[in-house]
């Protein structure tokens, strides 16, 4: 177990080293789902949701192949996890908010293949994070997650009254104002120790 | 297998075409824009971008031969949970085999040889295409998408290693007063090569000047 403080791992995951800007992971709902703003907080909030479930879930796991000496199930286990936690949020939320459950519509099981959470398991894994740790580690991630995706979409919002070249639409643009993005939170570097 | 009775023969298209489709037409990185991740994190040298692509190539073809030939034994409710079974169970494989040959290689792609498994990519090919075509088609389609993958992925390692670090596969090329660019190996300078070549692709396209 490492001896990181909380409030470092939290900053660390959040900030410093944010899982869409600095590890480039879940980057396919950052690029397709940033268009408004308001789908962009949804979506955030519902993959930081299931980034804690998903961290109790495999850190357990973990512990359970580590008791049968079986390292080589770690990913095969970890997926499944993943796919049936999301399908488990997705009858709760449809049980508890069926309006919630509409505006995610697609973006709800689009979050098993979303990188952000396998990475943040893995990550976890090969840090030795302790049971406190990687709930907060998975707390930092998601709200890291959240934070950029709503930055991309407020400047999306914005760029599209501005005049975009002919041959940079669509992607081109949206992976330049990423580097951008990416560039100012490494602003952020000397906040860890 | 038998063939079933109303199966439709397909003519049409030559199955060489398929490969064509995954290396241009349907480029997965520059035109259908799948499997980002991998793309923008280990492409800071190019071996490691070379390392990557041909993995992913690999898990591609076996995953898309494997669903290719169960394709009718797969009951359709359960076929995304069988894909990603399979699908994991080849990448848990390529994790190990990449150790054994090279730790130094293991150890510069870290956690992301493990993440290939959500790649879409590779599980939009085996839903998309191997799970209704046969075993020929699929597999000439897992080597035309694997092969440009590892194209795209080398395109960005090798513009990226050339300016940040001065080298070409590890080989000194560039004159020694050479400045390198370290915004190339942050995470920034990733997002802005693919951007450049997305907009050179997207020049070449149009083809010729446009007011």
């Amino acid at each position: 177990m490492t001896e990181q403080s909380l409030w470092s791992i939290f900053i660390n995951a959040s900030l410093i080293n944010n899982f869409v800007l600095a590890y480039f992971l879940g980057i396919c709902p950052f690029l397709g789902v940033s268009g408004k703003l308001a789908t962009a907080s949804r979506m955030g909030l519902s993959v930081t949701f299931v980034m804690l479930v998903a961290s109790v879930c495999t850190y357990g796991i973990n512990v359970l192949l580590t008791l049968l000496h079986a390292p080589y199930l770690q990913l095969i286990s970890y997926i499944v996890v993943i796919a049936s936690t999301v399908q488990l949020v997705e009858m709760f939320i449809k049980k508890i908010s069926p309006a919630l459950f509409r505006t995610l519509g697609i973006f709800l099981p689009l979050i098993t293949t979303n990188c952000a959470i396998l990475g943040l398991a893995l990550f976890q894994t090969n840090r030795g994070y302790g049971l406190l740790q990687s709930i907060v580690f998975a707390l930092g991630a998601g709200l890291g997650f959240t934070l950029a995706l709503i930055l991309m979409a407020g400047i999306r919002e914005k760029l599209e009254l501005a005049e975009v070249p002919n041959i940079a639409q669509g992607t081109a643009v949206s992976l330049i104002v990423a580097g951008i993005l990416s560039l100012t939170f490494m602003g952020f570097a000397g906040l860890g120790n | 297998m038998s063939t079933k009775p109303g199966e439709i023969i397909v003519t049409g298209p030559k199955d060489t075409d398929e490969f064509i489709k995954g290396v241009w037409a349907q480029n997965p990185v520059f035109v259908q824009v799948l499997g980002m991740c991998p793309t923008l994190a280990v492409t800071n040298t190019a071996s490691n971008a070379l390392v990557m692509g041909l993995a992913t190539a690999f898990v591609l073809l076996m995953s898309n031969v494997l669903v290719s030939s169960l394709r009718h034994a797969v009951p359709k409710q359960v076929r995304i949970a069988s894909y990603v079974a399979i699908i994991a169970t080849f990448v848990t494989a390529v994790d190990y085999i990449i150790q054994a040959v090279s730790l130094e290689v293991h150890k510069s792609l870290g956690a992301y040889v493990s993440l290939i498994v959500v790649n879409c990519l590779i599980l939009g090919r085996a839903e998309a295409f191997a799970s209704k075509n046969n075993l020929k088609r699929s597999i000439y389609d897992a080597l035309g998408m694997g092969v440009g993958f590892t194209l795209a992925l080398l395109c960005l390692g090798v513009v990226r290693e050339l300016l940040g670090n001065g080298t070409f596969f590890n080989l000194s090329v560039l004159p020694g007063n050479f400045q390198p660019w370290v915004i190339m190996l942050l995470p920034g300078g990733a997002f802005f090569v693919l951007a450049l070549w997305m907009l050179l692709i997207n020049r070449l396209k149009q083809g010729g000047p446009r007011d």
